[in-house]
């Protein structure tokens, strides 16, 4: 697959590799989604992909099950409960102790276990930290394959999973199949997918599996946690109302006119690539495919082209404002709204007209 | 000690252009370089070196011209480069790659000693999947550590290694037991200039090149395209949005006329800014 595609027509020597899928396979059913739960907390990625697995699994008129692993007690059964109310048909859970904090030892144990019980035909996991720890170990332990950071999922008319990420480099897509081998293999990263609507539904039922394992099976210890400071965390991937500047603008202090702006308005602010790479902007503030995705109500980008990777970082928003000095700029493709003219003179005239409009006294407030 | 670094040569994406009629990817003459992260894997791979002495091997699976990303990487003070390169090998994902690096690693240690440490970058600028190092470590039994942000201890008689690891809300310190592959942060060091003398042995220093068969791979249709099973069957272009951006008049005052278009197409916003406004 490294090879690059010669013409953006079918690779049809590829597609011609289709085989009967191997008669050992054909029990693997239903779609599965693993509910990623830390110190807690259950990462909002699961529920977004318990709202594509239930489009898929209606799509295949399979059932839809969330996979919970945890340590006994409180959070790991309302992680159970909460599944049922973000669409889940069942739940396959493993509460132990053990399971208390991630490792992947005891993860990957617990999660390839019930796999190889109950046979899945699709597995989604969060394209996150632990996601991405879990979800290499498990693909190779069980030998099947896994596509990354997907921006779509979808199943084709012989119902496998169709698997679209973005293509290095170029302004192209590519869909990707696990043909011959089950599970199906996919990640998404967080906000790709919108959330589902949570409806308040009753547990239903829930099969547990026991994790066969004792603490002096795992190696890896985990001596200690230090949570981050939550200043320290931009809340960027979930924010309402999203400011971004690119190489557009010329300078690290011209950067400043989309901070201030977002002060106006109560946004976050983000970058695209390039300013993360001259270290102009923090790594964390980065939109797009190898940064944050965001889904924002608003979303404002100034000097930013549009490049596909960061176009998919983007195109949940609501509204997309551009602006950008030149009007063939691939983000008016995407972007609803645009103003062909110079960021670096329009911020400013921006952040005054926004802050009169928002709160008559507000300039007053500041300027004390 | 024995250290393996994996590294991975791709284009220099700063260099890649699109074609604009083809929508493909312009790759000749765009320039290869070793994959970014992968410089602080092969760091923090020299700092241990030089604190507990042994070697340092670089490991890339890629076409005979990955030879240059090799030799930058002894120019930087690596003591060893080896070579996978055959035609086998090509079309390969992220399972065949493991496959065929985790066999050249087996045959790495039966030639020139066990590594107690493998390490890989967090990912690549190209495939950018992140799952060769877990793979790499699964196939060969090793405990793993990703999103390594800095290796605080390393006991080479307990056999023990204690590092800090990212997770999405917080540090996760760790202990864990040698052999062990880490996955390195980026941005947790800076890739050291190489020595004058580095960089004279490096332009004559002999590269270790193995084939498949050289490599000890027993089964040749886990490589490559064959191995692999996931399939590209569509590469295609995004579809443009059917309606265009509206784009705003600059007129006399652009910022009032793009803050009313805003507001007429998205009425609630105004009073959902207002309050987010108020919270600053
Ligand atoms: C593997 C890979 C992963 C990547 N991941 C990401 C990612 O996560 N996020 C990301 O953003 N990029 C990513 N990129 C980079 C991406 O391909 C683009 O290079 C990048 O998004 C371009 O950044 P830019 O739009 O700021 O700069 P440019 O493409 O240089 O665009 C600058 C724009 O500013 C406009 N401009 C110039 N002056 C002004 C002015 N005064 N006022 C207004 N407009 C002006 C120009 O017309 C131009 O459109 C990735 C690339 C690769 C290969
Ligand atoms: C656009 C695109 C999309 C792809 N999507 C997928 C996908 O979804 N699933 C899939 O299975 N494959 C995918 N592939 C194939 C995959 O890129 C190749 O298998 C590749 O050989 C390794 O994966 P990676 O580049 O993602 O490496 P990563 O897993 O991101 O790399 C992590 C680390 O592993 C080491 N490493 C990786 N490759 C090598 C190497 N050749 N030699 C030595 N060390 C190495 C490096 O230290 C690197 O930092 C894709 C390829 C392309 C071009």
């Amino acid at each position: 697959m490294s090879t690059a595609p010669k013409t953006a027509a079918p690779a049809a020597g590829r597609a011609a590799t289709k085989k009967e899928l191997p008669e050992h396979f054909k029990a693997y059913k239903h779609v599965w989604v693993f509910i990623e739960q830390e110190r807690g907390q259950v990462h909002p990625v699961s529920w977004e992909l318990m709202g594509a697995g239930r489009k898929l699994a209606d799509k295949l008129k399979v059932d839809l099950a969330a996979v919970v692993i945890g340590p006994e007690g409180e959070a790991t059964q309302s992680a159970a409960a909460e599944s049922f109310c973000y669409g889940a048909d069942l739940v396959y859970m493993v509460a132990d102790d053990l399971l208390a904090d991630y490792r992947n030892e005891s993860y990957t144990k617990a999660l390839t276990d019930v796999v190889n019980t109950y046979k899945p035909e699709i597995l989604l996991l969060g394209a996150t930290t632990l996601g991405r720890d879990l979800a290499g170990s498990v693909a190779t332990t069980l030998l099947t394959g896994l596509t990354a950071d997907c921006t779509e999922l979808d199943v084709d008319a012989d119902g496998s999973l169709a698997a679209t990420r973005p293509t290095f480099g170029g302004s192209l897509l590519c869909t990707i199949y696990t043909l011959n081998y089950r599970p199906q293999m996919a990640t998404v990263r967080p906000r790709v997918m919108p959330m589902p609507e949570r409806l308040t539904r009753p547990v239903g039922r829930i099969v547990s599996h026991p994790l066969s394992l004792v603490e002096d099976d795992i190696v890896t210890k985990v001596l200690s946690f230090l949570p981050d400071r939550d200043s320290a965390k931009s809340n960027l991937a979930y924010a309402d109302v999203v400011v971004a500047g690119g190489l557009g603008l010329g300078s690290p202090e011209n950067f400043q006119l989309v901070r201030q702006l977002a002060t106006v308005i109560g946004a976050e602010y983000g970058c695209s690539r390039p300013l993360v790479q001259k270290g102009w902007v923090t790594s964390d503030r980065q939109i797009g495919q190898t940064g944050k995705t965001i889904r924002p109500k608003l979303y404002i980008a100034a000097g930013i082209s549009g490049a596909i990777q960061h176009r998919v970082g983007v195109e949940g928003a609501d509204l997309i404002v551009a602006i950008n000095t030149d009007r063939n700029a691939p983000i008016f493709d995407f972007a609803h709204m645009g103003i062909v003219t110079d960021a670096i003179r329009l911020l400013p005239a921006l952040t005054a007209a926004f802050q009169a409009r928002l709160s008559p006294h507000s300039r007053d407030r500041i300027a004390s | 000690m024995h250290i393996v670094v994996c590294i991975k040569q791709v284009p220099d994406s700063a260099q890649i252009r699109v074609h604009p009629v083809t929508n493909t990817i312009m790759r000749q003459g765009v320039p290869t370089i070793i994959n970014p992260y992968d410089l602080f894997a092969l760091e923090a791979a020299l700092e241990l070196r030089d604190q507990f002495g042994g070697e340092v091997t670089v490991l890339t699976m890629g076409p005979p011209s990955a030879e240059d990303s090799l030799r930058k990487a002894l120019t930087f003070g690596a003591d060893r480069a080896v070579l996978l390169t055959d035609r086998f090998f090509a079309g390969a994902d992220t399972l065949a790659t493991t496959y065929a690096l985790a066999t050249a690693i087996r045959k790495i240690s039966t030639e020139f000693g066990a590594p107690d440490i493998v390490f890989t970058g967090k990912q690549t600028i190209d495939g950018d999947t992140a799952q060769v190092g877990p793979g790499i470590a699964k196939r060969l039994g090793l405990l793993q550590l990703t999103y390594v942000a800095r290796i605080s201890a390393l006991d080479l008689q307990a056999r023990t290694i204690d590092a800090e690891r990212r997770s999405e809300g917080g540090v996760q310190m760790l202990r864990t037991r040698l052999p062990c592959l880490v996955t390195m942060l980026e941005a947790t060091n800076q890739i050291r200039r190489g020595a004058m003398a580095d960089a004279l042995r490096a332009a004559r220093a002999p590269i270790v090149k193995w084939s498949a068969q050289e490599a000890g791979v027993e089964d040749i249709s886990k490589c490559g395209l064959r191995g692999s099973p996931t399939i590209v069957k569509r590469v295609f272009a995004p579809a443009a949005r059917s309606e265009k951006a509206a784009l705003i008049e600059v007129g006399e005052q652009p910022a009032e006329a793009l803050i009313d278009a805003i507001f007429k197409r998205q009425p609630a916003l105004e009073t959902e800014l207002a309050a987010l406004a108020r919270g600053y």
